[in-house]
């Protein structure tokens, strides 16, 4: 029951964010709202046991990915008044919204059905013991193949910033 | 115990809610953050797959995912600041030398 | 529901906020007297309730009675919503932060295992790493919200720092998680012992970390030689000058909560935390009437002392009004408080109704009021080292500090974190 009650304070409160991020004209107040919805969805994970993964969400998405966001809005002075100069719906993007709506609503449809019983877990589930284990061994190339990535983009992003290399 | 559909329902409706800003909006940094969206619907799909299946691969995978956007975050933002420093603008309908 | 749970978890938040909120007053305090001791003047010592001063104690009172009343000027042209949000964020972060560390040993009690914190996670070090990042948003709403240049400079600075410090601070704690081979506070406080041989600092790649740690926690609580984001001589006042009254003290104590939580999350991982030196909490449970003989018996005499000396000061005369009494109140506190420490020393036993120390339920009580003292002890040291050094170094400049952080510390850091899994293999075959 506590759970649940939870479960659903976390969604709605992930999808008014999530609204706000979509529809906000700040670009600071966009930023500030999906800093709420990764917040939200963090607690939406510890309750599904993802307590390491709740962990680096906060970490890395809301404390580092979040921050570069709005260091980079307040280089960039970016107020409401620089934005969205064309019109906010046009046809073809009122078209877009009403498909994207369109396709949540076909997912969810679909979604509602879908019910089994979930396994049972034991202790330590989402852990830090379990993850490292499974990560090191049987993920070890992709861990591998992951800090190459981000040792290109970590490269590619001083590239592409510095004025003169 | 929250049933997986429930979960996946919020992953689609937060999936739906990231496309439809990448589509309306024009601000670079919004979209970006739209995309930041769709990816933790993502992720939310995975571990309530995890929870489902009682394997923790869903966790990895969402761990992977976070990976991937902090590098596309970091390279993006870089493109961003380049193309406020070219361009003076983050919209992205004044980026559009590639139609000629 | 389990009712009495919940009870014992909203004692256990309740303790910790006291536990930190109580540091605040001693540490301004300390802050301004230490200040001026090292500035060779006398420092705050005329605030006085009915003539007692408390050598500049209660100077604080008096300044939070005045920043609580003063007005509240907002700006016209700030940004409310998040004006008003900063200095929430910035306070509640930083009391967040310290939810795990322990203040003492797990103590069994009725059946129930009740570890003196707030959660025991599995992921402790990544929690207190996450929440700790999070504490950057207050800075930077504040500097955004203010519409104020020198306030966006402010907060566009202390991002930047807080997170290019965040790393070296990763990489810090990440040696100790390989060192213990835990993330947890709880079992790493554990795993250093009552030994400090054993304590996080006494190793190699533990010694490096822990000097790691200590320059990365002050540039993470943004406090001289790293207080760029308000360095006073260029940007006025940094992030909060549009700020007055309790939105300024909102700042202002969240900047000594994070000093009181970096350095105990410094003593947790590096100076064995709770731990007793030499004493382990097996040794008081099992030894316990003769450690609390010691304990308030040595406390007491302390007490006694102190309100000697206190005596010896006393000049009739000297100012013409109640302060003239006050070294004789001070040392009548004292000695009250002596006689009750020595009442709680040595009178349970005798004194039909309450257990004497040798029942099992009065040692681990005994262990854990010892631990909380000695945790707080090591906590008052480090924070007088934030205090101390503040006074003493000169502010870095912008580029001194990102060279710092970025060409110094990270390589330092990973070097480390190599040594360390060495180390750890190295002593794992030869069993150093």
């Amino acid at each position: 029951m506590f759970e649940q009650t939870m479960f659903y304070l976390f969604a709605i409160v992930s999808v008014i964010a999530a609204l706000f991020v979509v529809a906000g004209k700040n670009p600071i107040s966009c930023a500030i709202a999906l800093i709420v919805t990764l917040g939200a969805l963090a607690g939406v994970f510890v309750l599904q046991e993802a307590h390491f993964v709740a962990t680096i969400q906060v970490l890395v998405y809301a404390g580092a990915i979040m921050v570069l966001f709005v260091f980079v809005i307040m280089l960039l002075n970016l107020g409401p008044e620089d934005l969205e100069k064309t019109p906010r719906f046009s046809r073809l993007k009122g078209a877009g919204g009403i498909f994207a709506a369109a396709g949540a609503a076909l997912l969810a449809w679909n979604f509602v059905s879908y019910a089994a019983r979930a396994a049972r877990v034991g202790p330590g589930f989402g852990g830090l013991a379990q993850i490292s284990q499974k990560l090191f061994t049987e993920y070890i190339i992709p861990f591998e193949a992951i800090s190459a990535v981000l040792m290109a983009a970590v490269v590619g992003a001083v590239v592409i910033a510095k004025r003169e290399l | 115990m929250v049933s997986t559909s429930h979960l996946l329902i919020l992953s689609a409706v937060l999936f739906a809610l990231g496309m439809a800003g990448v589509v309306i909006r024009r601000n670079v940094i919004i979209v970006m953050m739209c995309i930041e969206l769709m990816l933790n619907a993502v992720n939310v799909s995975f571990v309530a797959f995890a929870r489902q299946l009682g394997s923790i691969d869903g966790h990895i995978i969402v761990f992977f995912v976070m990976a991937v956007a902090a590098a596309e975050a970091g390279v993006g933002l870089a493109l961003v600041i380049a193309m406020f420093r070219h361009k003076s603008t983050v919209n992205l309908d004044h980026v559009n030398l590639m139609k000629g | 529901m389990d009712y009495t749970g919940l009870i014992i978890v909203a004692i256990r938040c309740v303790f910790m906020l006291v536990f930190i909120l109580s540091f605040l007053p001693v540490l301004i305090w300390a802050e301004r007297k230490g200040a001026a001791f090292i500035q060779d003047r006398p420092g705050p010592n005329r605030a006085d309730l009915w003539g007692v001063r408390l050598a500049g104690l209660i100077q604080p009172i008096a300044d939070v009675v005045k920043l609580l009343f003063k007005e509240d000027v907002t700006p016209r042209n700030v940004y409310q919503p998040f004006y008003k949000l900063a200095p929430i964020i910035a306070m509640s972060v930083a009391l967040v932060t310290f939810a795990v560390v322990p203040l003492a040993d797990v103590i069994h009690i009725g059946g129930r295992d009740i570890p003196i914190q707030v959660s025991d996670l599995d992921t402790g070090l990544l929690y207190i790493l996450a929440v700790a990042s999070l504490g950057v948003y207050g800075i930077m709403l504040a500097g955004w919200s203010a519409n104020n240049k020198y306030a966006l400079l402010g907060g566009l600075r202390s991002s930047a720092q807080m997170i290019s410090y965040e790393i070296s601070m990763g990489l810090a704690v990440g040696v100790m998680f390989l060192l213990f081979g835990t993330a947890q506070l709880d079992d790493m406080v554990r795993a250093q012992g009552a030994n400090p041989l054993g304590w996080g600092v006494a190793s190699v790649p533990g010694a490096i970390a822990f000097l790691m740690f200590l320059v990365a926690s002050f540039a993470e609580t943004n406090r001289l030689p790293f207080d760029l984001p308000e360095g006073e001589s260029e940007l006025v006042a940094g992030y909060h000058v549009e700020y007055s009254a309790f939105k300024f003290a909102m700042f202002f104590m969240a900047e000594y909560v994070n000093m009181v939580v970096a350095a105990g999350i410094l003593v947790t991982l590096f100076f064995g935390g709770y731990q007793v030196p030499f004493v382990s909490t097996e040794t008081i449970v099992n030894h316990a009437p003769a450690v609390a003989k010691i304990a308030f018996g040595g406390a007491a005499l302390v007490l006694v002392a102190l309100g000697v000396v206190a005596v010896a000061r006393y000049r009739p005369g000297k100012f013409g009004d109640n302060r003239d009494r006050e070294p004789i109140v001070v040392a009548v506190l004292l000695w009250v408080v002596a006689l009750g420490a020595l009442a709680v020393g040595f009178l349970p036993g005798l004194v039909p109704g309450i257990p004497g120390y040798t029942d099992l339920t009065m040692g681990t009580i005994l262990a854990t009021v010892l631990q909380v003292g000695t945790f707080a002890g090591k906590v008052a040291f480090f924070a007088w080292f934030f205090i101390w050094v503040r006074w003493t170094l000169p502010r870095f400049r912008y580029d001194q500090l990102m060279r710092l952080g970025w060409s110094y510390l990270l390589p330092i850091g990973i070097f480390n974190l190599v040594l360390a899994g060495v180390w750890v293999l190295a002593s794992s075959r030869w069993s150093l």
